[in-house]
């Protein structure tokens, strides 16, 4: 059937009123039968956030692990968070090592660090070697419980030597320095951490 | 002014104007004030002066004040410049730093600013002292 013509309505005037235009929008050709739900704001990763009182050179005490109550030198933020450290070996026996920031008290001595070669180094240079492949499970009980013991490779004490000459050239230069970072932080009697300035 | 010998009363301290005080509680405690004026049986009107002490002046009970031995020649309500004058023409900040209680004050301070590596140096220079200490012992004997 025919189109009807839009009725024409009596008016004072005699002319009809004007049809109100649709507005033209950009309407997409297709879109999805459901809606879709809206895509969440992506995290953003940052890196842990470093506390202010610890900077490169900065001597710390370490809290926990092997080597708590020791007092050794920051060098740089690894891309994980945790801290890259350093006794140095040769002062108080703590090798180039990660520590988590939360166990460790940072002191107000600082080291005058010269560029050290730790550029290269981030957490993969930690990662663990990959064993090498054991026999069939039966061979480990029988072997009497024979563990491979393990070594230092020698890339790592190159490294460590590399980092070292530099670090205790840095720490000798500070008289009484080398002393204070071989020996051990610990609480005696009458001392109230929370009022004692580190 | 209050002319009592010692022999008579053993006090010697007076709460009286000029009298300098130590502060020894609240925001300004450490510092040093003058008695400028006295209020009533618990409290006086004290000034640093703020511009050589810190302390501004302030109405401030007695409990709050430790009594030293040095008096300034002010006239009661005196303003700050002469308290400040008169603080300088006996020299009483220099007297004050000089007498033990002072040293005390200050040397506590001190150990409460030390730091971890001050702290080990503390401890090597007294095992350094007590060994010669004990040297010179053994050798008296």
């Amino acid at each position: 059937p025919k189109e009807k013509a839009p009725p024409v309505l009596p008016w004072r005037d005699g002319s009809p009123p004007a049809m109100p235009k649709e507005a033209k929008t950009q309407q997409p050709r297709f879109y999805p039968a459901d809606d879709l739900p809206a895509p969440k704001e992506k995290a953003v990763q940052n890196l842990t956030k470093l506390r202010e009182s610890i900077t490169p050179g900065t001597v710390l005490i370490l809290l926990a692990g092997h080597f708590r109550g020791k007092r050794v030198v920051f060098l740089k933020q690894l891309s994980s968070g945790l801290l890259l450290i350093s006794g140095p070996f040769e002062v108080n026996g703590v090798p180039l090592k990660r520590v988590n920031q939360s166990y460790v008290i940072a002191t107000r001595t600082k080291v005058d660090l010269p560029a050290l070669p730790i550029g290269s180094i981030d957490d993969d240079y930690f990662a663990r070697e990959a064993e090498e492949a054991q026999g069939e499970e039966g061979d480990r009980f029988f072997s009497g419980g024979a563990k491979a013991t393990s070594t230092t490779s020698e890339k790592r004490k190159a490294d460590q030597k590399a980092v070292d000459k530099l670090l205790v050239d840095a720490v000798g230069k500070v008289e009484m320095l080398e002393a204070y970072l071989q020996a051990k932080f610990s609480l005696s009697k009458g001392d109230k951490p929370h009022e004692m300035i580190f | 002014l209050v002319y009592i010998a010692a022999s008579t009363m053993g006090y010697t301290r007076f709460v009286e104007v000029g009298r300098v005080c130590l502060v020894n509680y609240g925001p300004d405690s450490g510092r040093l004030c003058v008695i400028v004026d006295i209020v009533d049986a618990n409290k006086a009107l004290v000034e640093g002066p703020r511009s050589v002490t810190g302390v501004a002046r302030q109405i401030i009970p007695f409990k709050r004040l430790s009594l030293t031995d040095l008096k300034c020649d002010i006239q009661k309500g005196a303003r700050d410049q002469e308290v400040a004058a008169a603080l300088e023409g006996a020299d009483i900040i220099a007297k004050w730093e000089s007498t033990s209680w002072a040293k005390k004050l200050a040397a506590k301070k001190k150990r409460s600013n030390l730091s971890d590596f001050d702290r080990f140096k503390v401890m090597i220079a007294r095992k350094q002292k007590s060994r010669i200490v004990a040297a010179k012992m053994a050798e008296l004997r």
